[in-house]
């Protein structure tokens, strides 16, 4: 385990950019005087508390699987892929945001993109290719993914298409349990 | 509309094979029945008898009101039939009028009205439709009855008579079958006599135990003809053996033992329950036998399931809420929980619902919140799961804590880790470290918890009801190895706690196993290794007490406070737990081979002197045992012994890689402490 370097943070703080407005309340300092920190781990990137964080280095290496949020995976060739297990914290500081009927939610979990017959609402001013979060309509954040159209274009679209690829959903808890968490 | 979707409205599969069919060919064969198979026989008459009404009333002219009046026996059945006449009356003089499509308004509502009682009156009207008479008047259909009525009796003359023999002569009936059976048992009786064999059937006293095992061999040679093992016979000797264990003295045959019955009983469980003996007998012996049966009987039913709503997440009351809508019935578990529900029906996976994959609860058995119930984390802690995967009781900790504080959730298996860390992640726990170490390296990682739980692995002997294939796969190696990795377990767990915590300093152990060998013993062992924890109340509202003696073993009073779960008292899993409070370091010298540290332990230490205390009051009952049984046992040569015993100490400390020399330095002061605790008991008695 280790913080990242100075180009890794770059490539997740760009990602994470595509969904959040605000990355500073990211890693703003909490009130107990703690603070949130990135730490990688068998090349998995971690969003855990400090105090925690220097706990775990008492875990020897290959002993450590995972500690606080697992955001995603660095790969090899440097870029980074955010994981479904990053969705709280996306959901929690989301800029855009997709509600999807009853009936739409459970093909999305079942890994289908979210096509326009199938959206509640969204929120407007949402540009082609911009990170969205998918949520229920009980607001309960189910996944995330890009947007298709934006949102003015979107509207013209007949309702079939698509307006949202997706990019992960909870479903993957179960269908991909064995490769989301590479030991 | 169709037929309503409960089980019995429907022609589903033909019902199962009564125990009647089996008792017949037994009686054929001449074999003793007992008496249930005659009121088993007096029902199916009643069930066969409404059921030809049903398919009568399929054929067009029905009356559902006869078949009410027929079917007294099957509350359920005449009341749905009674609510569904109305609306098929209703539906049958709408039909021709109304269009269709305004029709399904109408139908809606009359499903709305009667969706309680899922009908299969609507289906009849369907079949008013079919055939053709468009206007129906009730008085017509009243005639119509009558005639119906007539000729149905007609029909099934036959049945009904004999029906109406059933219930007339039910009370005579089952006198002959007692004529009969008694006949039977005075033949055997006088078979046996003639065989001169020592029987003593007496009046009252129930025949269980077979004579030299020679009517035994003729039952089974018997039943082996049958399909089937005779089971019904089986559990009758079961509940009769438990009957005369229960009360012994009045219902015992003369010149048997209460060994020959226990014996008896043990076979029969194990070849009704399909144990092995070994575990059979263990459980058995955990329980007086009444207690025992219900406990047998127990593990064949499945527990209910149960969700754990992840407060992290969600509250309870709103998770209720969306469940309900998805078709779950459900309901809180008990007044004991907060977070739990209990599912009854479930139109959908609860694994799969959105609800589940957004975190908002966890299917989780409801004796695995008692343990995490004990420890009671609290919020800015920090605490271990020893042995953590599949998470269900480290989120429920995260839950407890608030996300505040640190967890570590060890797990020595990478494998169900994955699992593991799905589960952390999908209930939103931020606060959890985990690691995969073998959990006896605890204290070396990282020590200082201000709580430690530990749910060790265990032979299961209380989730048989989950897993049948402990039945026969638990040995008598299992419980040597078991308890032993249990006691290593539980030091290390002992030492990774901190004991000057201002909050915490506990430490919850617990198992899913009910053996003595698994919870008490362990325990046992762990206060006599380490002095510097105690017992404490584990704050659970419900619960056994554990045993504070067994078989002969005594344990600590303090062991009062530790709680054991039945399956057959509180409906959840067999489950043990025990909490301690570490109040002192644990000793330097405590954390070493036993031998010794017991050697060390003896020279001074304040804590050891309650060791040698507490051993000897553990073995005086047994020498006084041995004083009685001295002239037919031959007593004990204790300087034989000795030898023996510095011999096995030798070896056993070869096989762990010490120096069997070391025995020898301390070899003079043991002896001195060995006389010391003999003049002791000499002076106790």
């Amino acid at each position: 385990m280790r913080p990242l370097t100075e180009p890794e943070t770059k490539t997740v703080f760009a990602k994470l950019a595509n969904y959040c407005s605000d990355l500073k309340t990211l890693i703003a300092p909490l009130d107990d005087g703690d603070r949130y920190v990135l730490r990688l781990n068998h090349s998995r990137v971690y969003y855990v508390r400090l105090s925690i964080a220097n706990m775990a280095t008492s875990v020897a290496r290959d002993q450590l699987l995972s500690l606080g949020t697992c955001l995603g995976k660095l790969t090899k060739t440097g870029k980074f892929r955010l994981h479904i297990t990053a969705l709280p914290i996306l959901a929690e500081h989301a800029r855009h945001k997709i509600w999807v009927k009853e009936n739409g939610a459970q093909p999305f979990l079942y890994g289908s993109n979210v096509v326009k017959a199938h959206v509640g609402r969204w929120s407007e001013d949402c540009p082609e290719h911009s990170g969205v979060v998918v949520f229920s309509m009980a607001d309960i954040p189910l996944g995330f993914g890009v947007t298709a159209r934006s949102t003015a274009e979107a509207r013209r679209l007949d309702p079939t298409g698509v307006v949202c690829f997706r990019q992960a959903d909870c479903g993957e808890y179960l269908r991909d349990e064995d490769t989301l968490f590479a030991g | 509309m169709g037929v309503g979707r409960r089980i019995g409205k429907k022609q589903g599969p033909p019902e199962p094979l009564s125990e009647e069919h089996f008792a017949n060919l037994k009686r054929k064969k001449g074999i003793p029945v007992d008496e249930t198979p005659a009121e088993l026989r007096s029902t199916k008459k009643q069930r066969t008898s409404t059921k030809s009404a049903k398919s009568g009333k399929s054929h067009g002219d029905v009356n559902a009101k006869k078949s009410v009046r027929q079917s007294n026996g099957l509350g359920k059945a005449s009341s749905a039939s009674k609510q569904g006449e109305k609306p098929a009356h209703r539906k049958s003089k709408k039909a021709p009028v109304a269009e269709p499509d305004s029709d399904e308004d109408s139908d809606q509502e009359l499903i709305d009205e009667f969706a309680a009682s899922d009908l299969d009156a609507p289906a009849l009207g369907d079949d008013f439709i079919d055939s053709g008479d468009s206007v129906y008047d009730s008085d017509q259909e009243e005639a119509k009855k009558e005639k119906f009525v007539f000729s149905d009796d007609e029909d099934d003359d036959d049945e009904d008579r004999e029906e109406k023999l059933t219930a007339a002569n039910i009370e005579g009936l089952s006198r002959k079958l007692d004529k009969q059976m008694e006949d039977e048992a005075a033949e055997n009786e006088a078979e046996l006599r003639e065989g001169a064999l020592q029987t003593n059937i007496d009046g009252d006293k129930p025949h269980i135990l077979g004579d030299d095992d020679d009517d035994d061999d003729e039952l089974s040679s018997k039943t082996k003809t049958l399909l089937a093992p005779d089971l019904q016979m089986l559990r009758t000797r079961i509940t009769e053996a438990v009957r005369v264990l229960e009360d012994f003295s009045n219902l015992a045959e003369e010149g048997r033992s209460r060994a020959e019955y226990t014996s008896q009983l043990l076979k029969d469980i194990c070849a009704y329950y399909g144990y092995n003996e070994f575990l059979a007998e263990k459980l058995l012996n955990l329980f007086p036998a009444r207690e025992a049966f219900a406990f047998f009987e127990a593990n064949e039913t499945a527990r209910p399931v149960v969700i754990r709503t992840n407060t992290l997440r969600t509250h309870r009351r709103d998770l209720a809420q969306a469940l309900i809508n998805r078709g779950v019935t459900l309901e809180p578990v008990g007044k004991w929980s907060k977070v739990g529900l209990q599912i009854f029906e479930s139109n959908v996976p609860l694994g799969a619902t959105p609800e589940y994959l957004a975190g908002h609860y966890i299917l989780q058995a409801a004796s695995s919140f008692l343990p995490v119930m004990a420890l009671c984390p609290q919020e800015n802690e920090r605490c271990l799961d020893m042995a953590a995967a599949p998470g269900g009781k480290t989120t429920h900790m995260a839950a407890l804590m608030k996300n505040t504080g640190v967890i570590f959730a060890n797990d020595p298996s990478k494998t169900r880790a994955k699992g593991l860390i799905g589960n952390i992640h999908r209930l939103g726990a931020r606060n959890v470290v985990v690691c995969n170490y073998d959990a006896r390296e605890f204290p070396r990682v990282l020590g200082g918890f201000d709580r430690v739980l530990l749910d060790a692995p265990c032979s299961g002997t209380g989730v048989i009801a989950k897993d049948p294939s402990v039945k026969t796969n638990r040995d008598e190696k299992d419980f040597q190895t078991l308890p032993h990795t249990q006691k290593q377990l539980l030091l290390a767990a002992i030492d990774s706690v901190n004991h000057a915590s201002k909050t915490g300093g506990y430490l919850v152990y617990s198992t899913c196993s009910v053996a003595v060998e698994e919870n008490e013993q362990v325990v046992a062992y762990a206060l006599s290794r380490r002095p510097n924890v105690k017992l404490v109340e584990t704050g659970l509202p419900f619960g056994k007490e554990g045993f504070t003696r067994y078989m002969g073993k005594e344990f600590h009073p303090s062991l009062k406070l530790t709680r054991r779960f039945y399956p057959h008292l509180y409906n959840v899993d067999g489950f043990f737990v025990a909490k301690f409070q570490k109040i002192a370091p644990t000793p330097a010298n405590a954390v070493r081979a036993p031998s010794s540290a017991a050697d060390k332990g003896t020279k001074a230490n304040g804590s050891a002197k309650d060791q040698t205390e507490e051993e000897v009051v553990d073995r005086t009952p047994i020498t006084e045992e041995g004083e009685e049984k001295d002239d037919d046992f031959g007593g004990f040569d204790d300087e034989e012994d000795q030898d023996y015993i510095t011999r096995a100490k030798r070896n056993a400390m070869r096989r762990r890689g010490l120096d069997p020399k070391a025995l020898n330095k301390k070899g003079a002061k043991k002896e001195k402490d060995g006389e010391k605790a003999a003049e002791k008991e000499t002076e106790k008695k």
